[in-house]
């Protein structure tokens, strides 16, 4: 592991020396909170290196080779703003692309339209990125806590329950899964009751207390928020305590192996969950993605692999369409951009710039002492997604 | 929530509370015998974890578990004892707090290393073999883990007490924690003495942290969340009380899973959500405890630390020449603009480089000559930049008013806070502005309504011209320029030497005419007022401003600035200051263990600098019979 790390670090430093000397570059500004969100950042990386050899072994876009300038924004918007004005003024990219925690995503969101840059947000999901607080120079590749939790409404429509207990994570995703969820199953069901929220603060929650608490509410089912740290916890305490006996649950992101696969054998079997099944999806288009991936890393790839994969692809697309680096030519071409990814094609919308790549639901299950997810089936996102005139009303009127 | 739910969440409570006993008891013992505020005491607590962790999987079983918990409390100890012996002997002469410096590098090394060992996923250990069902209790279920930590933290409670109260060892901590000069001047061996306080604290943190393997998993945030808390339990209990500690530790616990328990309670015109406030309720206790009770609940007045570094030259107006190069650097910075074609990112980092100085020197102010070491400095700076983003929000004020109404609004925070906390000195006044600003944090991130919760407020970009970088920095400039003069000014104004006779000699002070406390919270307040002025700039420089800005993080952040250049001299932030800023730019793009890199130049500059940058080199100036 750790000479691995080493080798890798060495690589990387290698490369972007030898990149750096290179004249004949498009340079792509990447920023990301690596140091905090590692489990889901550090494959996302190894994604974006993936998709980087692939274009560039086939002579890069526009006849340039493309170069990535990655950074860490310190988990924090105001050093994320510096940062992004680091690519921009100081490296020269032409473009700036990442974020992980949706607060950043927000605040990069907002740098990109007061500087008018272009921003491919890849994976903060709260959904004011395109809809409230869109603009016009920010697009957003992954599925949004709106469309993840529409894609867990059939499951929990069907569960037929009165009494839900929610938890989340007490900042803006968490939040805006819970408004979601509660507004959509409202619509679905006008008697439901949500008997509790518990919103403990990220990477700080007092997992028994907490799994406590919604035992005590006796919901008849339970919507969950919470990821990475917080789910581990969460999980094996209330599986020790009978939280989730008999009690139907439904949960954005689970089924992702950056926060499954923590739980080992106490993975909670039966959660209906959005997720990546990696290594039961049989498209070509996903075998061919793994097996590049495996062979370049000996890793099986996570979720951020392919966010991140998936993520440098788009941009390649969209400088090949706009057949120019300018800013305003890349907006013109990302909307409608049409392009495939290791989950099937996909477009950029260009009503909200929303990309329609879905998401994975199934339920968990336990396999040889391992999570993993049944019963699964694609969810394409244009299939939850409001239509063009109603995310119209959503966006300000100057973003579309 | 029933009465049974309630007395069932109370053990829960008491489960937690053990956690926060093991971590808290050492960082006290360390503290009261050797003075030094171990910031890296998370740190250790994390490795407890990842190494229990580690034994735990790759031996297994009972006795991999187990086993394995004690080894790693004496492993977790005896990197303690190196940290001392290492690195905070070579620097126990230098000025006070400078130690919290060294650790704060410690903090950030130990996080890399942890990653670069073990990987960035969270670990999960195994459940502990023998305990891993659970019993009825009031018709529900609580974990046998749960009801054993719950009885492990009296446990080792009582044998801490005994122990101390008993032994030699314990007899010499003790004298140790009242007057360690005269323990050293009665023949003890003071150097195996810190050593093994040190070590021994190292070992609770370790074995806490192990302890936790079953619970949580290993997780590369732990370090910062566990030290939080520990000062916060530390604090309530009363330094160097172990009794203290789990009483405090009891009683947090409590706090939070009370307010788990009662969840939502829709109180007809409003509806609340209470497990939202776990965050704040531990601050709300730290702070209400401070004010009624200034020591903590059973702690003791602090002896008096005579200190053993070099005794505070006073300060001295700026020679010819350091006026001299100040107009050199003015000439030099005013000269930026001009490369704002060729180098416009100079400019960028300019600005934040200025901020930086504006929020250093403001919490010099206090710290040094005041002798007032604020922990929250970041509160004021934060109230400055909501201040006036939430004007521009609200009401759409243009951005001068905005940036006028920003130290107006710090200046409120700092006069209501400082109030309460020039009545307290020493390591309780720095816990204190900690727990103020962690509720001005709270009321940010959870007023949603009017702050915008974690999404802070957007869109605070300034009009043109000074959308353009460098007409921004030249405006930046100018008010750096002021603030600094200005709170130069108040230093050598009488106002100034009044607030060093309070900080040298509180008693003489008072006896010749001067109202200490009055004189104290007027600068705490001028402090804060300007240290706004660097936050209403930085909303408008960085378009955005959200809660992180009022984190524990920035308000270290603004220690270490003051601490790096040195606490003795007036330059010493200003050149501290622009250093981390610089530092924080240059590492954070170079590497990818960014965070060890810093830490080690951080503890570079700690042994060959120990009295800071500006420090180190007006000694030298001095020794070779230079100016004063």
């Amino acid at each position: 592991m750790s000479t691995r790390h080493l080798y890798l670090a060495l690589a990387v430093a290698v490369g972007l020396a030898s990149q750096a000397s290179a004249q004949d570059t498009i340079k792509i500004g990447e920023l990301n909170s690596y140091k905090t969100q590692s489990a889901f950042l550090d494959p996302y990386k190894k994604g974006m290196e993936l998709a980087l050899d692939e274009i560039n072994s086939k002579g890069g876009v526009l006849g340039k080779k493309l170069e990535l300038v990655v950074r860490d924004d310190g988990t924090n918007p105001g050093e994320a703003v510096r940062v992004a004005e680091e690519l921009v003024t100081r490296e020269g990219v032409v473009m700036i692309a990442g974020t992980f925690l949706s607060h950043i995503g927000l605040a990069v969101t907002n740098f990109a339209a007061q500087k008018k840059v272009f921003f491919l947000a890849a994976e903060p999901l709260t959904d004011k990125i395109t809809w409230q607080n869109g603009n016009r120079y920010t697009y957003r590749l992954r599925a949004t806590t709106y469309m993840q939790t529409a894609m867990l409404m059939p499951a929990a429509i069907a569960a037929k329950k009165k009494r839900w207990a929610l938890v989340y994570p007490n900042f803006e995703y968490g939040q805006s899964a819970a408004e979601n969820f509660k507004t959509l199953l409202k619509k679905a069901q006008p008697d439901v009751e949500f008997v509790t929220e518990q919103a403990p603060p990220l990477g700080k929650i007092d997992a028994g207390a907490v799994a406590q608490a919604i035992d005590d509410a006796k919901p008849d089912a339970i919507f969950n928020v919470l990821f990475g740290g917080d789910l581990a916890k969460f999980v094996r305490e209330g599986n020790t305590r009978g939280v989730f006996k008999d009690r139907p649950v439904v949960s954005l992101l689970s089924g992702e192996p950056e926060y499954l696969d923590p739980l080992k054998d106490e993975t909670p079997v039966g959660w209906v969950v959005t997720g990546y099944p990696w290594d039961k999806i049989k498209t070509p288009a996903h075998t061919a993605f793994v097996d590049a991936y495996q062979k370049k890393f000996s890793d099986y790839p996570r979720l951020g692999s392919v966010v991140g994969y998936v993520t440098i692809k788009s941009i390649a697309a969209g400088i090949a369409k706009a057949k120019s680096t300018e800013t305003e030519k890349l907006v013109e071409a990302f909307a409608g951009l049409q392009l495939d990814s290791p989950f099937g094609p996909f477009s950029y919308r260009a009503s909200d710039h929303q990309a329609t790549m879905g998401a994975y639901v199934g339920k968990l299950a336990l396999e040889g002492g391992k999570g993993t997810m049944v019963d699964f089936k694609y969810v394409d996102g244009k299939d939850v997604l409001p239509s063009d005139a109603d995310v119209k009303k959503l966006r300000p009127a100057e973003a579309n | 929530m029933t009465f049974s739910a309630f007395l069932f969440q109370a053990l829960n409570g008491l489960s937690t509370a053990s956690g926060l006993f093991f971590i808290a008891v050492g960082l006290s013992l360390i503290f009261g015998v050797t003075r030094i505020i171990n910031i890296a005491h998370g740190s250790l607590y994390m490795l407890g974890t990842y190494i229990a962790y580690s034994f735990a999987t790759k031996i297994g079983g009972v006795f991999g578990f187990w086993g394995g918990i004690v080894a790693t409390a004496l492993i977790v100890g005896v990197i303690g004892a190196l940290i001392e012996i290492l690195l905070l002997r070579r620097i126990y002469r230098a000025p006070e707090l400078f130690q919290l410096l060294a650790t704060f590098a410690l903090v950030l090394v130990f996080n890399d290393m942890a990653l670069w060992i073990w990987g960035p996923e969270d670990l999960l250990g195994p459940r502990a073999p023998g305990l891993r069902g659970s019993i009825e209790v009031l018709g529900r279920r609580l974990p046998e883990y749960d009801l054993f930590l719950a009885l492990i933290g009296p446990a080792v409670l009582l044998i801490l007490h005994f122990a101390l109260a008993k032994t030699r060892f314990g007899r010499l901590i003790r004298a140790a924690t009242q007057d360690r000069e005269m323990v050293g001047a009665l023949g003890v061996n003071q150097a195996i003495l810190f050593t093994s306080v040190f070590a021994l604290g190292a070992a609770l943190a370790g074995l806490g942290g192990a302890l936790q393997v079953a619970r949580e998993p290993a997780n590369l945030a732990t370090d910062l969340v566990a030290i939080g808390d520990a000062f916060v339990v530390v604090v309530v209990g009363g330094m160097g009380s172990i009794s203290g500690a789990y009483l405090a530790a009891v009683i947090i616990a409590e706090v939070k899973a009370l307010c788990i328990g009662i969840g939502v309670v829709d109180f007809g015109f409003i509806t609340v959500n209470f497990s939202k406030f776990t965050l704040v309720a531990e601050f709300l206790v730290m702070a209400a405890v401070l004010i009624a009770r200034p020591y903590g609940l059973l702690g003791k007045p602090q002896g008096a630390v005579r200190s053993i570094a070099e005794p505070e030259e006073p300060i001295r107006p700026a020679t010819p020449m350091l006026k001299m190069l100040a107009v050199i650097v003015l000439a030099g910075l005013m000269g930026l603009p001009l490369l704002a074609q060729t180098q416009p990112y100079l400019l960028i980092l300019g600005i934040d480089v200025l901020i930086a100085v504006i929020f250093a020197t403001s919490l010099h102010f206090i710290m040094g000559p005041g002798g007032m070491h604020s922990f929250g400095h970041a509160a004021y700076f934060g109230l400055g930049a909501y201040g006036a983003a939430l004007l521009v929000k609200w009401l759409a004020v243009p951005m001068g008013i905005a940036i006028a109404a920003a130290p107006l609004v710090a200046l409120a925070g700092a006069l209501l806070f400082g109030w309460f906390a020039v009545r307290l000195s020493g390591v309780y006044l720095a816990m204190l502005t900690l727990a103020f600003a962690q509720i001005v944090w709270a009321a940010v991130f959870q007023w949603e309504g009017f702050t915008g919760g974690s999404n802070g407020v957007i869109g605070v970009w300034p009009p043109p011209p000074f959308d353009k970088a460098w007409v921004y920095f030249v405006l930046t400039l100018l008010l750096t320029v002021i603030a600094v003069l200005l709170l130069r000014r108040f230093l050598f104004a009488p106002f100034g030497y009044a607030m060093r006779a309070g900080r040298d000699s509180p008693l003489r002070a008072e006896a010749i005419g001067i109202d200490v406390k009055r004189v104290h919270w007027l600068a705490f307040a001028i402090a804060g007022g300007i240290c706004g002025i660097g936050g209403g700039l930085f909303a408008f420089a960085k378009g955005s401003i959200s809660p992180e800005t009022i984190s524990v993080g920035r308000s270290i952040d603004g220690l270490v600035m003051v601490l790096l250049g040195g606490i003795q001299t007036l330059t010493g932030p200003i050149v501290g200051g622009s250093l981390y800023a610089i530092l924080q730019d240059t590492v954070m793009r170079q590497t990818e263990y960014w965070r060890a890199l810093l830490g080690i130049i951080i503890l570079v500059l700690v042994l060959a600098f120990p009295q800071g940058i500006v420090g180190a080199f007006a000694a030298l100036w001095r020794k070779r019979g230079g100016g004063p």
